[in-house]
């Protein structure tokens, strides 16, 4: 079992106070203040929001984009415990903590978007369920979800306080909560896409398709890896830390695979329905279709080998790519190839512009803080 | 090597959500059909004068405020249905609009409000129940006490109508109920009530597809009867007089009203019944001298996009069976995979 003797995760340490979180807190403080206004004013105070586009960013990008990215925790996790890959492990508690950032803030970001936010309860009241609605099936396994990754998150919080009892105890048990932990993401990550479904005609034939619940799947499970590419990258540099090349040549390697498969679906998909030659006219909509595919067949030219991979600066561009690809898929969808007729369009307000801004900053600032205090990242080698 | 083989089980096991919705029993979900004693209204755009009375009498019906477009703020002037707009009729123009109902160099009207879709996509979207379509007459009902206001039902009515009061901390969502507000008085939709040509008429759907067709078999410029208000069924019309007084409300639970039908000739119709099957039909039907195309009515196929989202939705939920299968295969990898050496027994650097 030498592929378990990894580097147990340690407090990062340092002040808490610094530029990065000065500039985080600053934006979660206008984003309060934006919240405030609209919940006393309204949606339509702050909001460019209209009934041709009912949703706007804080929908599409800070939960469904937002969630898809906070899919590194399922993404590792599964790796690690389903395919039973444990020396990605160094991975899973860092991945975890940004997935249980990223989904109670889209949680928290459904509300702020909720026209009537105090009937909300409705949405778990027996008498009151829809259960044909994909929006039900969408909030129950994202509240569920959100409980799970809390629970699975808890051993750092047990060992910070020197609960090794209760530790054990739930260790015991942690198998089931894994095992949920990775149902639930596939069944509401699979769902955001089926949540277009029934929009039916409004949505641009290119994205449009039965099959959108597989290629939400697929993306996120590739936006999850993609985020842990980022993530390690970024984390290593602001903490100075060496990165941990060894682990994500051979995920990236998995992750390529994924897009491999996404990609076989997504054009299959397109061809078999006989729509790509909607994607050749001069439109922004097939526009938007290339770029959004270019984004995920690039990184084969990027990482496609295993040099490349060993390239810290190629993986952080690859990640970023499929991130964006992912996320252009969604806002595609969602935004760009939705048409309700004419007289309606959408562009994001700043203060939309500043709240999404401000649920990104409150992830950074959290994770800082957490990072800095609690064991979630591994301890470096003392070697350097 | 048995790290290949949990691989390849895990493999199976974590597709299993999405290869597996071929093998399970696939539990498609057909298209609604409106319900035998669905009401709705039939719109004809020949008939229509563009009076606008239907809309001042929605307005004081559904207790809306006025909405205004022009700077002098004098007269209600909405440009499209809105969280306070139930209905409206817009104008198509084209050329030097000499001819009525004409689709060059003419002009005509559309009457704008909810279809009451025989298989709503409101209702399917609508996570909380707070849409709902009425078992008996069809109505798509709208209970503000239960919508959250998450507006996924206005993004996905083709029709564009369920719309939301974006200006109001409390808004809720506003659209046509066929004025089932005043239904228990006797009285039937304010538009159709006061509509002076009969353009828009209330009754049930059957009778008033029936009423369409009639219409459409004629030969345009010969002279029919047109009813007005309500269409009356043969049956009730028979009895018309003969138990009914003045005022009351007769055996159907409609006020009774003298009878207005008139004559008049017949217009140069699409030969198409809007509604008739559009996503599984509508209890709302149209009529027009102009593509519906032209008029702002959607083409849309004769299945609804309701039915093929709980398709997709029943597939892969129905019964909860393929999550729990899924979990079943997901717990046993999972078990065998959750290494005790995750416990921290001995493990350095816990007292920070």
């Amino acid at each position: 079992m030498s592929a378990q003797h990894h580097a147990v995760p340690e407090p990062v340490g340092g002040p808490l106070l610094n530029k990065v979180t000065f500039i985080a807190g600053t934006l979660v403080a206008i984003m309060a203040a934006i919240l405030l206004y609209r919940f006393i004013f309204g949606l339509g105070a702050v909001t460019n929001l209209s009934d041709g586009y009912p949703w706007g960013i804080w929908i599409v990008v800070d939960v469904m984009i937002g969630s898809a990215f906070a899919c590194g925790g399922f993404s590792v996790a599964m790796l690690v415990y389903i395919f039973n890959k444990g020396e990605y492990h160094p991975l899973v508690r860092p991945a975890l903590l940004a997935s249980l950032l990223g989904y109670t803030l889209a949680g928290a970001g459904v509300i702020f978007d909720l026209g009537r936010w105090w009937n909300v309860w409705n949405m778990y009241w027996p008498w009151s369920v829809n259960p044909n609605s994909v929006m039900f099936e969408v909030a129950i396994c994202i509240t569920l979800y959100i409980v799970v990754m809390w629970i699975e998150f808890a051993p750092v919080f047990l060992e910070k306080l020197g609960l090794k009892d209760m530790k054990r105890k739930l260790n015991k048990f942690l198998f089931i909560v894994i095992a949920l932990g990775t149902l639930l993401p596939m069944m509401h990550q699979s769902s955001l896409g089926t949540l277009w479904v029934v929009l039916g005609t409004q949505v641009h034939p290119l994205w449009q398709t039965p099959l959108i619940p597989a290629l939400f799947l697929l993306s996120a499970i590739i936006m999850g890896y993609a985020v842990v590419l980022f993530e390690s990258c970024i984390a290593s540099s602001a903490y100075r830390r060496s990165i941990e090349v060894s682990l994500l040549n051979p995920m990236a390697r998995i992750m390529l695979g994924v897009v491999a498969a996404y990609l076989a679906v997504r054009l299959g998909d397109v061809i078999f329905r006989g729509v790509i030659g909607r994607s050749f006219a001069l439109s922004l909509e097939g526009l938007m279709f290339w770029l959004e595919m270019a984004c995920f067949i690039a990184p084969f030219f990027l990482i496609g080998r295993e040099v490349q991979r060993r390239n810290p600066a190629r993986l952080f561009v690859a990640g970023i790519l499929l991130m964006l690809g992912g996320s252009l898929l969604r806002l595609n969808g969602f935004l760009i190839g939705y048409d309700t007729g004419a007289g309606f369009s959408y562009f994001p307000s700043l203060s939309e512009i500043l709240v999404t801004a401000g649920m990104f900053a409150t992830e950074v600032f959290v994770y800082v803080i957490v990072t800095r205090r609690f064991p979630v990242l591994p301890r470096e080698a003392p070697a350097h | 090597m048995s790290s290949r083989r949990d691989f390849l089980k895990g493999a199976l096991a974590a597709t299993g959500a999405m290869v597996g919705a071929g093998s399970t029993v696939v539990q498609a979900r057909d298209t609604y059909t409106r319900p035998p004693e669905a009401m709705g209204l039939l719109y004809d755009a020949t008939l229509c004068v563009g009076c606008k009375a239907c809309m001042a009498a929605c307005k004081e019906a559904n207790n809306n405020p006025p909405e205004f477009n022009t700077v002098d703020h004098l007269w209600d002037t909405p440009l499209d249905t809105t969280g306070y707009t139930f209905n409206i009729i817009k104008m198509y123009r084209n050329g030097t609009m000499d001819t009525k109902d004409a689709e060059v160099n003419g002009y005509a009207f559309m009457k704008t409000s909810c279809m009451h879709c025989a298989d709503p996509s409101c209702v399917s979207a609508c996570p909380v129940s707070a849409m709902t379509k009425n078992p008996e007459n069809g109505i798509v009902e709208y209970n503000a006490d239960k919508c959250i206001g998450c507006r996924y039902c206005v993004a996905a009515c083709p029709f564009g109508i369920p719309k939301y009061q974006y200006d109001d901390p409390l808004g809720r969502i506003g659209k046509c109920e066929l004025c089932r507000h005043r239904h228990k008085d006797g009285n039937y939709s304010a538009c159709a009530e006061v509509c002076p040509t009969g353009a828009t008429l209330f009754g049930r759907s059957e009778d008033l597809l029936a009423e369409a067709k009639r219409r459409l078999a004629l030969k345009p410029g010969t002279v029919t009867k047109f009813p007005r208000g309500r269409l009356r069924p043969a049956t009730e019309r028979m009895l018309q007089g003969k138990e009914d007084g003045k005022g009351q409300k007769n055996r159907h639970g409609w006020r009774d009203e003298p009878d207005q039908t008139y004559e008049g000739s017949v217009g140069k119709y699409v030969q198409h019944v809007y509604g008739e099957k559009e996503y599984g039909g509508t209890q709302v039907l149209k009529l027009s001298g102009v593509t519906f195309e032209k008029v702002g009515m959607p083409n849309l196929p004769p299945y609804s996009s309701a039915a093929t989202s709980e398709t997709i939705q029943h597939t892969l939920y129905g019964g909860l069976l393929m999550p729990i299968a899924v979990l079943g295969a997901l717990t046993w990898v999972a078990k065998r995979n959750v290494k005790p050496d995750d416990d921290d027994a001995g493990k350095p650097g816990d007292k920070s």
